[in-house]
């Protein structure tokens, strides 16, 4: 459903943007003391390149992300999107938080506005709204407040606001983390065909390896916090993916031993 | 939080109307029979309360007692009539229909109060005066009243927006800036718990006029409480908002203009309804001691000439308004907070 509207919206999101996190160390100052969140931290995502980002809670992935957002800068090192230093946020990378954070005073039209409106070009671009409307399948709940709607479609509105901005960049903290496993598995495909249509470079946090390895290229594994770079590991599997694939399976048990979780399952 | 609102609750009656339909013959004929009888009781209340005046001679002087009777037995007759023929009378029948038990009540009420002062005289009498002399000033004082009372919405109108304004500027700005906080804060803090009223001798001696002053004083005790919860409603804004309105390329007059504003404005309604509330209270003690016009100023005059039935007369205006005026605040809210879940109703 999403893969044909999006058919229809060929041109509807730019090629994707090349990232590059390079020597990045973070730290938050906790009652005077600094704690170490992120530690040396570098990674180079091409363009158009689906990279998930695993490791474990309390880590520093989210951290990392608001970086790369640009809603905070890092204590050392650089990031850069298309060699350009990022310096705070733009709207060429988007970020859809774990919870939805829809502002409950806008109708879900009005929330999916929120970028173009705040960037000022609401008035004559106001097809893109429904064209991402249509792409998340919410049209006929434009007029909807968000207190009306489920979790799956709160994160749809929250998917649809980030999209209509055409981000090269698609950053996702959990995006998936708080639906039931139904929703979600309908998500993660959605995903993958939204990402392989509009070629956006895609950063995604998860707690799920199997999410990981059912969307990504590359899985990219943190250590406890400081969080530094584990395993980096390569996920060379066609699309559309099966979830009983034996290489992913394997993969699995690897990423699985390296988060130190070897002895389950 | 408690619900008030009488279309919602009735006793007994109208709205189980329709969910009887259903049922059995009987169950609905009995039904109807019960809801017949509320309009008959009721009519009968308003019936007796005409009758009240007419059968015992008034211990005073009341010129308007027969008039008040007929009035009575008017108003009888429509609760019947329409109660009656409530099927076809739509909207406004159910509504009649639904405040039976009221009327009925309110009528019980006049009796009573009738048979009490003007008959027997039970209740001491110039304190107590009956329902015909009330009446009375509204049909012999009427002009002096109605200037009264628009002298008091003028005052109380002028005041309660300038200080709702400044109020809610005043709020935003230090929720938002901590420049702003630094300085205003100690200030709030210093002279806002204080009574808008302790200023009184003093406002009235250094503003030009008193009207100047009293505006000065309702704008002070409106503006207080709209500071404080709009502050404390920009302050409490989450920051999730701000951080996906900023990865949206957002500036920071939007932030305020549409993030933080909206997300505080439940707050800001709650400071407005505290400040409608001392305001009132500051409107009634500045007629009263300094402003020549208005309702306090009509209670203390009625006072100096122990006409306490214009003072009671006048009070049954002043909660009118003061009533009128919560309630179109409630609607505004109503409007402007729809996306809220479960708002109260007045
Ligand atoms: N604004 C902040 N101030 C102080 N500490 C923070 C802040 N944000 C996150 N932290 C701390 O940084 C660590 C990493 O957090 P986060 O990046 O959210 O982890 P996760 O990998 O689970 O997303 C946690 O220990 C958290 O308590
Ligand atoms: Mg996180």
């Amino acid at each position: 459903m999403v893969a044909t509207a999006l058919a229809e919206q060929a041109s509807f999101i730019a090629a994707g943007a090349s990232l590059d996190i390079d020597h990045v160390s973070h730290a938050f100052d906790i009652d005077g003391k600094a704690l170490p969140v992120l530690d040396d931290v570098s990674i180079t995502v091409a363009p158009g390149e689906f990279v998930a980002l695993l490791g474990p809670s309390g880590c520093g992935k989210s951290t990392l992300l608001r970086l790369v957002a640009g809603l905070e800068p890092p204590r050392s090192g650089s990031l850069r999107e298309d060699g350009v230093a990022i310096t705070g946020p733009f709207p060429s990378r988007v970020v859809v938080f774990q919870d939805p954070t829809l502002f409950p005073w806008r109708k879900v039209w009005d929330n999916v506005a929120l970028g173009l409106e705040a960037q000022g070009i609401l008035k004559t671009q106001r097809h893109r709204v429904d064209a991402a409307l249509e792409l998340v399948g919410l049209s006929s709940f434009r007029n909807a407040y968000p207190h009306q709607l489920s979790g799956g479609m709160a994160q749809r509105v929250a998917l649809a606001r980030a999209l209509v901005n055409d981000p090269k960049i698609l950053v996702l903290d959990e995006p998936l983390g708080k639906l039931d496993s139904l929703t979600r598995i309908t998500m993660q495909a959605e995903l993958v065909s939204l990402w392989q249509r509009t070629g956006v470079t895609a950063l995604l946090v998860t707690h799920d390896v199997e999410e990981a390895l059912f969307l990504a290229n590359r899985v990219i594994v943190f250590s406890d916090r400081p969080a530094k770079i584990t395993a980096d590991i390569a996920v060379d599997r066609p699309y559309p993916r099966h979830r009983g694939d034996a290489h992913l399976a394997e993969l699995r048990r690897q990423i699985l031993g390296l988060l130190g979780l070897d002895a389950t399952w | 939080m408690p619900t008030y609102s009488a279309s919602e609750v009735a006793p007994f009656g109208a709205d189980r109307e329709t969910a009887v339909v259903a049922g059995d013959g009987g169950l609905q004929i009995a039904s109807r029979l019960r809801l017949s009888l509320s309009g008959i009781v009721a009519s009968l209340a308003w019936l007796a309360f005409g009758v009240s005046c007419l059968r015992w001679p008034d211990i005073g002087d009341w010129p308007r007692t027969e008039a008040v009777a007929y009035t009575a037995f008017v108003v009888a007759a429509g609760i019947l009539l329409v109660t009656t023929a409530r099927e076809a009378l739509g909207k406004f029948g159910a509504g009649v229909q639904q405040r039976a038990p009221w009327f009925l009540a309110l009528g019980a009420f006049l009796t009573l109060w009738e048979v009490t002062t003007a008959k027997f005289g039970w209740l001491p009498l110039p304190f107590f005066p009956p329902p015909q002399s009330i009446v009375e000033v509204y049909t012999d004082d009427l002009p002096k009243l109605f200037d009264s009372a628009f002298a008091s919405i003028k005052l109380q109108l002028g005041g309660y927006f300038i200080g709702a304004a400044v109020g809610f500027l005043t709020g935003v700005s230090i929720g938002w800036s901590r420049a702003a906080g630094y300085w205003v804060h100690p200030i709030l803090r210093f002279i806002g718990p204080l009574p808008a009223t302790a200023w009184l001798p003093i406002a009235f001696f250094t503003f030009p006029s008193s009207w100047s002053a009293s505006t000065f004083l309702i704008a002070l005790a409106t503006g207080f409480p709209v500071t404080v919860l709009t502050w404390s409603g920009v302050a409490s804004v989450s920051t999730a908002y701000y951080d996906v309105a900023r990865t949206l390329g957002a500036k920071p007059s939007f932030l305020v203009l549409k993030v933080a504003i909206p997300a505080a404005l439940p707050h800001v309604f709650v400071g407005l309804f505290m400040g409608l509330g001392s305001s009132f209270a500051v409107l009634v003690v500045a007629e009263m001691m300094g402003v020549k016009a208005g309702l306090g100023w009509y209670l203390q005059w009625a006072q100096g000439w122990a006409s306490y039935a214009n003072m009671y007369a006048a009070l049954i205006v002043m909660s009118l308004l003061c009533s009128g005026a919560i309630t179109l605040l409630f609607k505004v809210r109503d409007h402007l907070l729809v996306w809220q879940k479960g708002v109260v109703k007045w």
